[in-house]
């Protein structure tokens, strides 16, 4: 059988008294893209840590590509590329001599080099290939650290918000550049704020708060069982009735959206309408989005940064 | 290609970022040490040729450039290693050695051989320019080195554990200003211990730098303050113990991985 891009069995992760991971248990397929959200402090960067290495388990197990994090680091390591969160580089090189080295260090050489060619294309870095790592601009440097990551052709890679702070050009050009790559094999882990983000480019998402997984299903179920559709009515100066004050999610100057469990609701919100002899001025009916999910799941709209 | 290859390039690629990155900046890792002793040679041979007698025969100015040389190789050894990892850990990048497949063992290996090689090398360019102006026996090649090669890789050794250690480059300045400093200018690179008061030679048989100093200077004059065999088993000994000690902090993650 294949083994999973990713497995994840009971991991629990204590920092002295915080419970940071309370048993998160998750399978990644090959080839999948996936999404994992949650507001700060929900345990993302801490689970993709223990994937890289970087944090050790306090308990359960991890594996990438069949290869246990803990016991078979150096197999698990070959198979992952981690993109970083925060915006760090070596000083002393240029872009290209980085990029060697970050092969080199998982023991590839020059028959590398026609990938990080690629790579260099791929991210538009191909001109700034013989510039100084510290006389980059910032969206150059993240750019760069991210070839970093791929230098070694991981199948697995993951990147831990690698659009915060980075303009609209960049974001599409590494979009396409990462949709090319998982339409090649490799399975993409993304950690994002930005939830239309996800919504677009994940299959399949999960949603962390507190240390726990709470919603993992493939992005179209979790819009369809978690965020119904929404009915947004236009009335002018007339109130909403009483009946529909409990559908209500927001409204101001006679604009007023209302939430649709079902679509049966709909029937209903315009018959009480229709007694209350309101009249409807305009009426629109509102896709649900992964931010309604992760409203309706964390509860609050603390901690996303939008 | 098999593994035992990959991983020999592994470390091979760590190492020679590391010797890269202090040949970058080669005026302030090479040169400048080589200056500082140079200096030194100059002025203490100035002031006290003639005044100080050490050993019968061998004029002031020779018996003080094994001591420079032995100085410059053991702080700059300490100044490659400690120095790569306090700004790696400060910049963030050490992270991308940390997400490699690399060991804590080959992580030491190739750390500790771009310190030696900055270390042997200082030493050896100072040798080079000290023979401008003095003529150097050398009567055991052998020692030379052997106290050359473990002297750096002792202090490379020790600079990967005050790296390690450190989390700001004030607790790094401290290290090296309160504990690598005095032990080298209280080990005997300007005088031979015997012209001490007898207690401070007792202080200064404590001292690990005295031994490498005193041995290293055997080599070139086939004289020294103790046998060179006790030398020798001085700093193999401090070097297993820190090897010991560096290699238990890298197995551990302490400080690098939580």
């Amino acid at each position: 059988m294949m083994s999973s891009a990713i497995q994840i069995k009971q991991v629990h992760k204590y920092f002295g008294q915080l419970h940071a991971l309370k048993g998160v248990d998750l399978t990644i397929p090959q080839g999948e893209f996936f999404g994992l959200l949650g507001p700060n402090g929900a345990g993302k960067s801490t689970l993709i840590n223990i994937l890289a290495g970087l944090l050790k388990p306090s308990s359960g197990n991890a594996s990438i590509m069949g290869h246990d994090v803990v016991q078979d680091y150096q197999a698990a390591r070959m198979a992952l590329g981690v993109v970083p969160q925060e915006l760090v580089f070596d000083p002393f090189f240029n872009v290209r001599e980085m990029l060697r080295f970050q092969a080199g260090y998982f023991g590839r050489g020059r028959e590398n080099d026609a990938w990080v060619d690629e790579i260099l294309e791929g991210l538009g870095l191909t001109d700034k290939a013989h510039t100084n790592m510290r006389k980059l601009s910032g969206g150059m440097k993240r750019r760069a650290l991210i070839a970093q990551a791929l230098a070694h052709k991981p199948p697995v890679i993951v990147l831990d918000e690698p659009t915060a702070g980075v303009d609209v050009e960049l974001r599409q050009m590494l979009w396409a550049f990462i949709k090319k790559l998982n339409q090649e094999g490799h399975t993409i882990i993304l950690t994002t704020h930005y939830l239309e983000e996800a919504e677009t480019l994940c299959s399949r998402v999960a949603m962390m708060k507190q240390g726990e997984i709470v919603a993992l299903d493939s992005t179209s179920n979790l819009l369809n069982k978690f965020a119904g559709k929404n009915l947004r009515l236009t009335l002018g100066n007339s109130p909403l009735p009483a009946s529909l004050r409990s559908m209500l999610k927001s409204g101001d100057n006679g604009v007023y959206m209302l939430a649709l469990s079902e679509l049966t609701q709909m029937e209903f919100a315009l018959s009480e309408l229709r007694k209350a002899n309101v009249s409807i001025e305009d009426m629109q009916l509102i896709e649900p989005d992964l931010e309604d999910v992760f409203m309706a799941l964390v509860g609050s709209k603390q901690g996303i940064k939008a | 290609m098999s593994v035992i290859n990959q991983s020999n390039r592994g470390t091979y690629t760590l190492f020679k970022k590391e010797v890269l990155r202090f040949w970058r900046v080669a005026f302030q890792t090479v040169a400048s040490p080589v200056l500082t002793a140079l200096l030194y040679l100059l002025i203490f041979s100035h002031v006290l040729e003639g005044r100080v007698h050490v050993y019968e025969s061998v004029p002031y100015t020779a018996f003080l450039i094994p001591g420079l040389i032995m100085m410059s190789l053991l702080q700059n050894a300490f100044a490659n290693s400690s120095s790569s990892l306090i700004q790696s850990k400060v910049m963030g990048n050490i992270i991308f050695i940390l997400l490699t497949p690399l060991s804590y063992l080959q992580f030491y290996i190739a750390l500790l051989g771009a310190a030696m090689v900055r270390g042997l090398f200082v030493g050896l360019a100072i040798y080079l320019v000290a023979l401008f102006f003095v003529t150097l026996p050398i009567a055991h090649l052998g020692w030379i080195l052997a106290f050359a090669v473990l002297g750096s890789a002792l202090l490379g050794t020790f600079g990967i554990i005050a790296g390690i250690w450190a989390d700001k480059f004030d607790q790094m300045a401290a290290f090296q200003n309160f504990v690598i400093m005095p032990l080298t200018f209280l080990s005997g690179v300007f005088y031979s211990i015997h012209s001490l008061p007898s207690f401070w030679q007792t202080v200064s048989k404590f001292n690990p730098f005295f031994y490498m100093i005193d041995g290293f200077r055997y080599g070139f004059f086939g004289k020294g303050d103790v046998s060179p065999w006790v030398s020798i088993a001085v700093v193999f000994a401090f070097l297993l113990v820190l090897a010991l000690v560096c290699l238990k902090m890298l197995k551990s993650g302490y400080k690098l991985r939580a």
